[in-house]
């Protein structure tokens, strides 16, 4: 079951990468763009009983190792959910 | 006094670290791979600069489960010493050993240059050879120092001393300016609440030697030596 992973940094870290890259946008003339996030996308295939199964599991992994909980957000998608 | 110094794959100032503990201090010092359980009756574990694991993910957040990890993990339970400098101190946050992360410099860039740290504690195992106050000139190299963790936390730590170094100019005064990576509180090392447990971004063993600059990171690996005693 694929599972597909998104990090991004937390409300009110700093994230120098997405600032500079909203103020590249804006200087391009997409003046209506504001609050950039760089993250990650990672996509993993799960074996999986269920959804229900595949979600649990994502979840532990994005605990302990694909999100620093610190300093990041993750949400992620089961496929066929 | 014995010493073991962390080897991962992608460590960087391992090498550089055994040569100023052992050939410029005299010290015992052996080298750990990241595969091995024991420290080899180490009694301060020292965790090297560089990109383990090749920096993926994040900084230090694969290394954090080798298996030596989980030996340096149970050895700072006892209260043994553990330094961790560069990388080896963003292993040691992301093992949750030391409060906090290091996320991206707000440069952007990678920053390799000389820099002043003041000691804001000189009571722990690892700045008692230093004074309160006292301006280090250590050499930093790092894209990820930037210090970050919740403003709650960051007011007890600063309460219970476990900021040992701060950024500040050659006057020891504090600015944005002297904050290269602009780290929160102009952080640039931390202890744990036992201060058994220490991590820095600049590098004291690249600050041993005179010819190379400086021997101000001497002060640090002597206190953890008079520590051990």
């Amino acid at each position: 079951m694929q599972v597909r992973v998104f990090v991004t940094p937390r409300k009110g870290i700093l994230d120098p990468q997405g600032r500079a890259v909203e103020h590249s946008l804006k200087s391009l003339g997409f003046k209506s763009v504001s609050d950039v996030k760089i993250g990650k996308y990672v996509v993993l295939e799960v074996a999986a009983k269920s959804a229900a199964d595949a979600r649990e599991q994502a979840h532990k992994m994005c605990e302990r190792l694909l999100a620093n909980p610190l300093i990041e957000d993750y949400t992620f998608e089961v496929e066929g959910e | 006094m014995k010493w073991g110094v962390v080897r991962f794959p992608g460590s960087l100032d391992d090498n550089d670290a055994l040569w100023a503990l052992a050939d410029v201090m005299g010290q015992e010092a052996s080298m750990l791979w990241h595969k091995e359980a024991s420290l080899r009756g180490a009694q301060c574990v020292l965790l090297p600069g560089g990109f383990s694991y090749g920096d993926y993910l994040r900084c230090g957040a694969i290394a954090r489960f080798s298996p030596i990890m989980e030996s340096v993990a149970k050895f700072a339970a006892d209260g043994g010493l553990v330094i961790g400098t560069c990388n080896g101190f963003q292993v040691l946050c992301e093992a949750h050993l030391l409060p906090g992360a290091l996320t991206r410099n707000r440069t952007l860039s990678f920053i390799c240059e000389r820099v002043n740290v003041r000691v804001e504690n000189a009571s722990t195992p690892f700045t008692r050879a230093t004074h309160q106050g006292e301006v280090l000139r250590l050499p930093i190299k790092h894209g990820e120092g930037l210090y970050v963790a919740p403003e709650t936390e960051l007011r007890q730590m600063e309460e219970r001393g476990q900021v040992i170094l701060r950024y500040v100019d050659a006057d020891g005064r504090e600015s944005d300016a002297a904050n290269p990576n602009g780290s929160m509180h102009a952080i640039a090392g931390v202890a744990n609440d036992r201060f058994n447990v220490f991590g820095l971004m600049p590098h004291p063993e690249h600050a041993v030697e005179a010819m190379l600059g400086g021997t101000d990171g001497l002060k640090i690996f002597r206190s953890i030596v008079e520590s051990a005693g």
